[in-house]
């Protein structure tokens, strides 16, 4: 369902084409108004200031590509993302290879202003455009024992020069809990500033889980797969330790390489100061009861 | 003429001094790039890993110079210690910008030490340097004594190797860029233990004492 949570500001129309460059004042409502009124909460708009496309496209993880900040935007325009297909298999009823605008269709994309909290303790605020994870499942229609949504990213070697080097197992896979997956704030995003997903953003389609670590948003994602027990994630795989399947923005929980305490926005330029990390990257009032009666500690 | 000789012939009319100028200048460019945003949107990060990679580049240039001199007879022994304040200086100015531009609080600084092993071996390594560098001038060689100052400056194979574990300890995944830093640092060691041939002899008799 389209418009359940709702920004403080309306969708592209406020962000012209040309602005989106070096506007400044913008006042970005990311405390998500409807969904709180929608859960009895006071609604609680925050001043923020969205990064700047160019930010949000220069500094990017995605290992396929190299594992420099600045390599997925040097190499990502060899990407093939025309014609994508996704596969959607698992325990749904109408498994099958669907083409983007088939999974797309019906549906609309709408703008969604969230933070985005990198696990190595930087972050961003990103305005994506996309739709609700949860409409796309309700299209493929998901049965009743399924538990867990599953997600893999594309493999296209010759065209990704990081795959050959092996950094990391590709293809990259992640997986959310089906509750997780079908919450209001979960996305499947397609564009950002009203532009089609940047490649090395995660074109064309990607997930956006805004209260999780970024590693949890898969980018360009191939295939769907719903499932009844919790699937392996690529970097729980690489290091248990480090990176554990739930893997929300916690400040209390430090990671072995970084504090998790605090964080620094993407922009401030060099004598950019830090800042606190919210709970649950500040969307615990909407996403905190997902978690009742679990330790967050032990299921980090 | 062999290339050695020749190339020792050439570097001998080459001073020191430069080495010290070009890093500072180095130095000052990378922080003039953080700056005006030229290192991208991030720049704390950017120019952490930048001056560590320097310091580490030429900490490696420092190590092969006494092989290079036992195995080929090349001797750049006159540039070491110019490069090893140099390298100093890049790793000084890679935890300045760890602890005053990135973390900047006292507490945080203790807390990622104590907490953080590859930040542990990073700072160990760091204050290794330390006292290498005070000492790094002929009134210090003078003072300790040349078979005490050799003594002491051994501290940079351990300092070096920690340096490369602190560099491959930090990435996440397993890239080959600090691996091959490993593997170069731990070959440039290795070599000290290969019984030496008889050094080449030097053309050019060295005021500085040297270490091996």
């Amino acid at each position: 369902m389209a418009y359940r949570w709702k920004n403080d500001l309306s969708p592209t129309d406020v962000t012209p084409k040309g602005l989106w460059l070096n506007r400044r004042q913008l006042m970005a409502g990311v405390g998500g108004t409807a969904a709180l009124a929608m859960a009895g909460g006071s609604a609680r708009a925050q001043a923020l200031e969205p990064n700047t496309l160019e930010q949000i496209s220069t500094y990017n993880n995605y290992y396929e590509f190299g594992t420099g900040k600045d390599d997925p935007a040097a190499y990502a325009s060899a990407l093939v993302t025309d014609p994508w297909a996704i596969t959607v298999d698992g325990m749904v009823d109408r498994p099958g290879e669907y083409s983007l605008a088939d999974l797309m269709s019906g549906l609309t994309v709408e703008e969604r202003i969230y933070r985005f909290r990198c696990v190595e303790a930087w972050s961003m605020v990103v305005p994506w455009n996309g739709v609700e994870l949860a409409d796309v499942l309700d299209k493929v229609g998901v049965q009743s024992s399924a538990r867990y949504v599953a997600f893999e990213t594309v493999v296209q070697p010759e065209n990704m020069p990081g795959v050959a080097r092996q950094v990391i197992p590709f293809p990259y896979v992640e997986g959310l809990r089906l509750d997780e997956a079908r919450h209001p704030l979960t996305l499947l995003a397609t564009g950002i500033y009203g532009q089609p997903m940047p490649k090395q953003n995660g074109a064309p389609i990607r997930v956006v889980v805004p209260w999780k670590y970024g590693f949890k948003s898969i980018k360009s994602i191939v295939r769907i797969t719903l499932t009844d027990t919790q699937p392996p994630t690529t970097w729980n795989r690489l290091n248990r330790r480090e990176y554990g399947f739930y893997s929300n923005v916690n400040p209390e929980v430090d990671h072995p390489r970084w504090s998790q305490a605090s964080e620094r926005r993407i922009g401030g330029g060099i004598f950019s100061s830090r800042q606190d990390t919210l709970m649950f990257n500040g969307y615990g009032d909407q996403v905190a009861s997902l978690y009742d009666g679990m330790d967050l500690q032990e299921n980090y | 003429m062999d290339i050695a000789q020749r190339l020792n012939r050439a570097t001998r009319r080459v001073p020191a001094w430069p080495v010290y100028l070009i890093g500072a200048a180095w130095a000052g460019w990378l922080f003039w790039l953080g700056v005006s945003g030229q290192l991208g949107p991030e720049p704390i990060n950017a120019l952490e890993r930048r001056y560590g990679l320097v310091a580490l580049q030429v900490l490696v240039a420092v190590l092969a110079v006494t092989p290079l001199r036992v195995w080929t007879g090349i001797s750049l022994i006159k540039f070491r210690r110019a490069l090893g304040v140099t390298a100093f200086g890049f790793v000084l100015a890679h935890f300045l910008v760890w602890a005053v531009l990135d973390l900047q609080s006292l507490a945080r600084i203790g807390g990622e030490i104590v907490k953080r092993p590859y930040i542990t071996i990073g700072f160990g390594a760091f204050l290794m340097l330390i006292p290498l560098a005070i000492t790094s001038n002929n009134a210090s060689i003078r003072k300790l004594g040349g078979a005490a100052w050799r003594r002491l400056h051994k501290l940079t194979y351990p300092a070096v190797l920690l340096g490369a574990i602190h560099f491959v300890w930090l990435v996440k995944g397993y890239p080959m860029e600090p691996f091959l830093y490993l593997g170069a640092v731990i070959f440039l060691l290795a070599l000290r233990l290969v019984p030496k041939r008889k050094p080449v002899a030097r053309t050019a008799p060295q005021a500085t004492a040297t270490a091996r």
